[in-house]
């Protein structure tokens, strides 16, 4: 058995990369978590409309998407199934001492998780096994557990915002884990919408973006205008309450989280009619060079120009949170998220007047980087919550470093996780451009309809 | 019977069931592997996709259950277990996240180099990835899992006599149970010729973990006296279940009664399992720490008790659904209306 002194060396050597690794695990299981939760209610829409209307076009997009959920969907699944290996692998701490008040609604979400997969096999596979009707219904549950797993996981992680459900004794140890009481801690309610409504828009927008490029490239058949108008129509509906939203998960910060909200803010002094800090360089225990709006913070956060912020000086330099990472991330968030609004509002004011917006080029264009917008908005908001809550892996109870496995070697995992994921990315991206060029690839419903027969090597060796 | 074996024995049904059906799509995939050339392995590989497609994900979950169960019920032991044997485990998770990626981008490809690669991919990491779960069982079984975080060697724990016996019988295994499912559903599906091609192939593989079992014995006995020791007394009775079960398999893919031998041969590989947590019971991990010591919070044991009982009131009948709704046979072409375009792939081919 090592001695004490070799495991703390091995844990310090373990920090970064597990940090990183773990960063970069969620970050890429986020966008296809993303699409997982809003895609099915997409399509079975789509397919609604096209049932009922008997529109070719309609039902074309459908079939479409269906596949590219097949493959989205996989790839959130095996994603997701590396992150619940690295909870253990790389924080053990956490696991060995929260894993009883915090791991319960990961059991729940197991379920929902479970009832997703179901579906969408049964959803992809099931296209001329159902009545239509049974079929588009089927899409129903999956929608249903994309929710309810959102809220699972991400009350998981508001736990770890704002730990609630237990006590510790003297020595540290918990004692009374509640395990339903820690799911409903103050952060819960403000994140779990947050992120259900991010879901849409990246999923909106990111679908609405693949046919404006299209469009932009002259493809402007039915086909490409309701592939946009439908997902677009989604997001824009979503992006303004997202915004309100943004409003009351910052009020909920700066009530549980003032170190945060500090970092996020760039605020070094604690200070009434503080400004609202945009951009800018953090050294020296000050903010530079960055734009201030008057008064703004105050009013963001107490909705009172004479409010009284706390700054990071009151917070003991181990405890504060990296300012750079955190203030420009969330800068970002909400500049893009702004500029989202624009484009929805935009969206809808043609709707209303009857405009042929997707006439012009400079919509199009909007439209076509509004995916990678969201997508990086998404992004921004998980390094401003997670980084925001460093150094605490459990806010104010346990840091980071004290959570890492010792386990020598351990290190070595981010190099292998990043070469497995760059090939992943890379192929991802090669099978969905040829779901998206090609409306006619056999994949995966279709070759279903065949059961193998004795000409089935030349389909194969074609 | 404490909660905490009762919590436990939930997580053990997951797992049991993980192994019978995720079990089985890992060895669908060794099949594929050793399908023959592009030409010659085309109707089994064809298949293999079509018995599995619909269904891996929601077998995959199996996995997930049982890894958030032991977490959250168990937290020590799953910090224990994880933490020594790390390396096994995330190698399993990339084998996992190769072998889903690849089986699915599969099937939205259509030329021969990509449906290769990527079918090569599928089908080597659906061969390694049962290895190192079938390491980790070895690791635990054979005492070398100490309580507490990373306390075990990272090296030894999973290169070990016991590991390598528990990963070669964990590819045997899928293989077999893969080779047994795989002749109903030829049957089903109207192909007796490839029927006969998996009946050769499950009988043949009963026949290697059979004896792979009978060396196991010698190993265990050197490399893992407690476990031996818990096998030969209270779990032979299981043992011999298994033993029996697994004859009876054989006989019943002679006669090729294939919808019994299912039932027969998962019989066999369930008690495989069952065997292993008799042996070692009452020990979470044997022998440092029992399942009572390992049991968090009263209130965590309860909450989650319940969770399990309500969950699986909505999760069994969706995967009894699920499997009625693919087992039965494929709909005939005429009845693909409702899917015009997948009526043109047909009529295509």
């Amino acid at each position: 058995m090592p001695g004490m002194e070799i495991l703390l060396a091995d844990a310090a050597e373990n920090l970064h990369p597990a940090r990183w690794q773990m960063a970069f695990s969620l970050g890429w299981h986020i966008i296809f978590a993303c699409i997982g939760v809003a895609l099915p209610a997409i399509v079975v829409v789509t397919e609604w409309r096209a049932y009922r209307r008997g529109n070719p076009h309609l039902r074309e997009l459908a079939h479409t998407w269906a596949k590219a959920m097949g493959v989205l969907f996989a790839a959130g699944a095996v994603s997701g199934t590396l992150l619940s290996f690295e909870m253990g692998i790389l924080w053990p701490g956490l696991m060995n001492t929260y894993g009883e008040v915090f791991g319960f609604p990961f059991v729940l979400e197991g379920f929902s998780f479970f009832i997703e997969a179901i579906f969408v096999g049964i959803y992809l596979f099931g296209w001329n096994r159902m009545s239509p009707r049974a079929h588009m219904l089927s899409a129903i549950p999956m929608i249903i557990a994309g929710a309810s797993g959102t809220f699972f996981v991400v009350a998981a992680n508001s736990w770890m915002n704002n730990p609630t459900g237990f006590r510790l004794d003297e020595s540290g140890r918990v004692v009374d884990p509640q395990p339903v009481a820690a799911m409903f801690g103050p952060s819960m309610p403000a994140q779990v919408v947050h992120m259900l409504l991010a879901a849409y828009m990246v999923t909106g927008f990111t679908m609405a973006s693949i046919y404006a490029i299209g469009m932009l490239k002259g493809r402007r058949d039915h086909y490409h205008r309701f592939g946009l108008l439908i997902p677009l129509t989604f997001a824009a509906i979503v992006t303004p309450v997202q915004i309100g939203v943004g409003d009351w998960i910052a009020n909920v910060v700066a009530e549980n989280q003032p170190a945060k909200l500090a970092a996020m803010e760039g605020q070094f002094a604690t200070r009434a009619e503080a400004p609202l800090s945009l951009g800018g360089v953090y050294y020296d225990g000050e903010l530079h060079y960055a734009l201030e709006i008057p008064y703004g913070l105050s009013l963001l956060v107490h909705h009172d120009p004479d409010g009284v912020v706390p700054g990071l000086e009151e917070f003991a330099p181990e405890n504060r949170p990296p300012v750079n990472i955190v203030h420009l991330a969330y800068n970002v968030m909400v500049g893009l998220g702004t500029a989202l609004l624009v484009l929805a509002a935009a969206f809808g004011y043609a709707w209303w007047k009857r405009r042929r917006l997707l006439q012009h080029k400079w919509f199009l264009r909007s439209v076509a980087v509004s995916g990678v917008a969201a997508i990086v908005a998404m992004e921004c908001g998980w390094i401003t919550t997670e980084v925001g809550r460093q150094p605490w892996i459990v806010y104010d109870y346990m840091r980071t470093a004290e959570a890492v496995s010792p386990a020598p070697g351990l290190y070595l995992g981010l190099y292998a996780t990043l070469a497995i994921y760059a090939v992943l990315t890379v192929f991802t991206v090669v099978v969905l451009r040829r779901l998206a060029k090609g409306h006619d690839i056999p994949a995966p419903q279709e070759l279903d309809a065949t059961p193998p027969d004795d000409r089935a090597g030349k389909v194969a060796v074609r | 019977m404490t909660l905490a074996e009762v919590l436990l024995g939930v997580m053990f049904v997951g797992l049991i069931a993980y192994a019978l059906f995720g079990g089985a799509d890992f060895g669908a995939g060794i099949w594929d592997l050793f399908a023959g050339g592009t030409r010659r392995g085309a109707r089994q590989r064809e298949l293999i996709e079509h018995s599995i497609a619909p269904v891996w994900e929601a077998n995959h979950v199996w996995l997930i259950f049982v890894l958030v169960v032991l977490w959250t019920a168990f937290s020590g032991g799953f910090a224990a277990v994880v933490t020594t044997l790390y390396i096994p485990l995330i190698m399993a998770a990339f084998g996992m996240l190769a072998r889903g990626a690849a089986f699915a981008y599969r099937k939205s490809v259509t030329t021969l180099g990509m449906r290769r690669f990527f079918g090569a991919a599928f089908a080597l990491s659906s061969f390694v990835t049962p290895f190192f779960l079938g390491a980790v069982v070895g690791g635990v079984a054979s005492s070398r899992v100490p309580p507490g975080i990373a306390q075990g060697n990272v090296i030894t724990s999973w290169l070990n006599p016991t590991s390598i016996l528990g990963g070669v019988l964990a590819i045997v295994v899928c293989a077999y149970l893969a080779a047994v499912f795989l002749c109903a559903d030829a049957r089903r599906e109207g192909h007796e010729d490839l029927a006969d091609q998996f009946r050769a192939r499950a009988l043949g593989t009963a026949l290697v973990t059979g004896a792979i079992g009978l060396a196991g014995i010698f190993v265990l006995r050197a490399d893992a006296p407690l476990l031996y020791d818990g096998l030969i007394g209270r779990a032979l009775p299981v043992v011999l279940l298994s033993v029996l079960a697994g004859v009876a398999s054989i006989v019943l893919l002679v006669v090729r009664r294939y919808p019994l031998a299912r039932l027969t041969g998962g019989a066999a590989v369930a008690t495989i399992l069952i065997g292993w947590a008799t042996a070692q019971y009452p020990y979470l991990l044997l022998p440092f720490l029992t399942i009572e010591e390992a049991a968090r919070g009263r209130a965590t044991l309860v909450a989650t008790t319940v969770a399990l009982v309500i969950g699986s009131l909505i999760l069994v009948p969706a995967l009894v659904y699920m499997y009625a709704l693919f087992q039965r046979p494929p709909p005939q072409p005429e009845a693909s209306a409702t899917a015009p375009d997948a009526t043109v792939e047909a009529s295509r081919h």
